[in-house]
């Protein structure tokens, strides 16, 4: 099958300091992912590892620096940022940010935030036809209709959460990207809408690209995971081999630190430190030597690529 | 074994234009010598109201209005507010959710550790440098005379959470609370942060009240948990038995909402309806309209602690 999404060497950098010696900050660098349709793909790593920005760069809300993004075979990334908002294909993609209350516009009655999607990028005028999709949209996400003209500061966190849904999912996306979506719920609610994301999912035919540092989440709802380590992608593998076979350093720790009330008392390896500066990285070391337990002086010297262990499995690691 | 913390049928309101919110009811809870407890509950369930009070940090609208809460003998509530300022920071210590925002930004940490040592630890002015670069690297962060000299903007959210805990730990104290402080962190900083915190406990026989709303992670670091709903403590049990044999309702939904490696997302169950408000006239069982278990007796009598066995209690009429 043809991949939905298929994003080529993929890498956004920021200049950074200023001047004739400015710096460069690399955020995404060399990023190559594919999503199939239908599929659920997870993405993780720390705070700083270019996971957002990744997601920006593949929702086309930023330019990357260079690399391609192939969407259903068309390169989008051919056209600027600012020409894609008009193109047809933008509705193709949609997120769902990590912060419902922050990312509903609060002057926004709950009809007009689903609607506005539906009026921007589909070209929808007319009201009853509009109250139709939006209705739809609010059923599929288990929202009653009487919430529908309440504004975001009357609505719970997870009806705001589902508004966030509702607003993605009303234009039928292909693949829906979402940012953390439960990290600002409680678990009951989060309970709902992990729930609801693999009912939406199973039946509207969806990808996901699911964001999130919650790894017993990522393994709930993700058929494939993608690691990230400092604007690189470190690993990748289907969901049950990342977590019972992990290849690379960093994601054994990673999964090391999932607490686990069954392991209590144990002393397990632990990843100290923080990574290393993204400010002109050495193209030739190891992203993550100096912190790594099994570093050696030729990670220093050699930058290891994704290299294949079985079925759909790439570690980046001299040692995996 | 004697308790370090005692808290005794404890109830606290809160008087607002709104009505009186009932924050706290018939709150008992005791945390022994070297032993570190957890509070586990939604937000909203008055975990960290029920941590402030422990400080003798009250808001100006709140009233108590029973019980005791007495640390090492000393009545924390009857207290004058000169006797609480001399055992704030010295024998109970506390540190909070966001580091950022609780340290200082215009000062450098390391003087931020001496103005404690200053208040509290009767060390000549000569010996405070040292003794601040002495609490850095206890909870080993690298290159501690440099850090020092660093402003809270410079360090990462991991290594403030550290200056934190040196801050917290600097004299000494025999109480630390730990309100949720890993959340915002990634997890394999959590992972070393929590080990920092256990340990630490260990090897001076502090005691530990952990609030945090992940059920995992109070799991895997705490002897017993106490668990709150809208108010109440309604069960609090050593950490395996409440994990494999939760006895309460409430508890047991919590535990089939939280995602474990071994859950899936069909096997995930969401709690129905939400927190009553506090506001208004509740049944003596506030869990009462959310519970499957119910029975008429619930919404009449006061609530009863039932003995599972000598460790366990349970805050219900008809236990699992």
């Amino acid at each position: 099958m043809p991949p939905l999404l298929d994003a080529q060497a993929l890498s956004k950098h920021y200049p950074v300091g200023g001047g004739r010696r400015g710096a460069t900050l690399h955020a995404v660098d060399a990023v190559d992912l594919r999503i199939a349709p239908g599929e659920c793909v997870g993405l993780v790593g720390e705070s700083g590892c270019g996971k957002s920005t990744l997601v920006r760069l593949l929702a086309r809300l930023i330019d990357p620096t260079s690399g391609r993004i192939l969407l259903d075979g068309d390169d989008t990334t051919a056209v600027s940022q600012a020409r894609f908002v008009t193109m047809p294909a933008r509705a193709r993609i949609q997120v769902v940010f990590q912060d419902p209350s922050e990312s509903l516009n609060p002057s926004f009655r709950v009809f007009d935030s689903i609607a506005d999607p539906l009026k921007r990028l589909l070209g929808i005028k007319d009201r009853a036809q509009l109250a139709v999709r939006v209705h739809r949209a609010a059923d599929l996400v288990g929202l009653p209709r009487e919430l529908i003209e309440r504004y975001p500061h009357q609505l719970s966190g997870g009806q705001r959460a589902r508004v966030g849904i509702a607003r993605a999912i009303a234009v039928e996306p292909a693949l829906l990207i979402l940012d953390e979506p439960t990290s600002a719920l409680d678990v009951s609610v989060q309970a709902v809408i992990l729930r609801l994301l693999a009912d939406l999912r199973a039946r509207l035919g969806m990808s996901y690209l699911f964001v999130s540092h919650d790894l017993n989440v990522v393994r709930l709802l993700c058929s494939r995971v993608v690691v990230m380590y400092l604007g690189r992608v470190v690993e990748v593998a289907p969901t049950e081999a990342l977590f019972t076979t992990p290849r690379h350093p960093y994601t054994q720790a990673l999964i090391a630190a999932i607490p686990d009330p069954a392991r209590r008392g144990e002393v397990r390896p632990r990843l100290d430190g923080s990574p290393r500066s993204p400010i002109d990285p050495d193209p030739d070391t190891c992203r993550f030597y100096g912190r790594c337990s099994r570093g050696t002086d030729r990670c220093a010297t050699a930058m290891p690529a994704l290299r294949p262990f079985g079925d759909d499995h790439f570690a980046a690691c001299h040692f995996a | 074994m004697t308790a370090q913390l005692q808290i005794e049928a404890f109830s606290l309101a809160f008087r607002t234009r709104h009505g009186t919110v009932r924050a706290l009811e018939d709150v008992s809870l005791s945390v022994q010598r070297g032993e570190i407890v957890g509070l586990v509950g939604e937000s909203g369930s008055g975990k960290s109201v029920l941590a402030y009070a422990v400080m003798g940090l009250q808001d100006a609208a709140a009233r108590v209005q029973s019980g005791r809460i007495t640390f090492g003998g000393m009545d924390m509530l009857g207290a004058s507010e000169q006797a609480l300022a001399d055992v704030r920071g010295r024998e109970v210590a506390m540190i909070f959710q966001s580091p950022r925002a609780a340290l200082n930004p215009i000062r450098k940490v390391g003087r931020q550790i001496e103005d404690i040592l200053r208040q509290h630890a009767n060390l000549p002015s000569s010996e405070l440098r040292k003794h601040a670069i002495a609490a850095l690297n206890r909870v080993r962060i690298p290159d501690p005379e440099r850090r020092y000299n660093a402003y809270p903007f410079e360090l990462s959210g991991g290594m403030c959470q550290r200056v934190m805990i040196a801050m917290a730990l600097a004299c000494s104290p025999f109480l630390l609370i730990a309100d949720e402080p890993t959340t915002g962190l990634d997890v394999t900083t959590q992972a070393v942060i929590m080990d920092l915190i256990r340990d630490m406990s260990r090897d001076a026989q502090m005691s530990t009240l952990l609030i945090t709303h992940d059920l995992g992670l109070a799991g895997e670091y705490c002897d017993r948990i106490a668990v709150m709903h809208a108010g109440h403590v309604v069960e609090v049990a050593p950490t395996e038995e409440l994990l494999s044999h939760p006895a309460h309702p409430y508890t047991r939904q919590l535990l089939a909402a939280t995602p474990t490696p071994r859950s899936t997302v069909d096997g995930l169950v969401s709690i129905p309806g939400q927190l009553p408000d506090l506001r208004r006239e509740l049944p003596p069982c506030r869990f009462s309209a959310r519970c499957a278990r119910h029975v008429a007796l619930c919404d009449e009598l006061p609530l009863p602690w039932t003995v599972v066995n000598e460790a366990h209690l349970v805050r219900c009429w008809v236990p699992l």
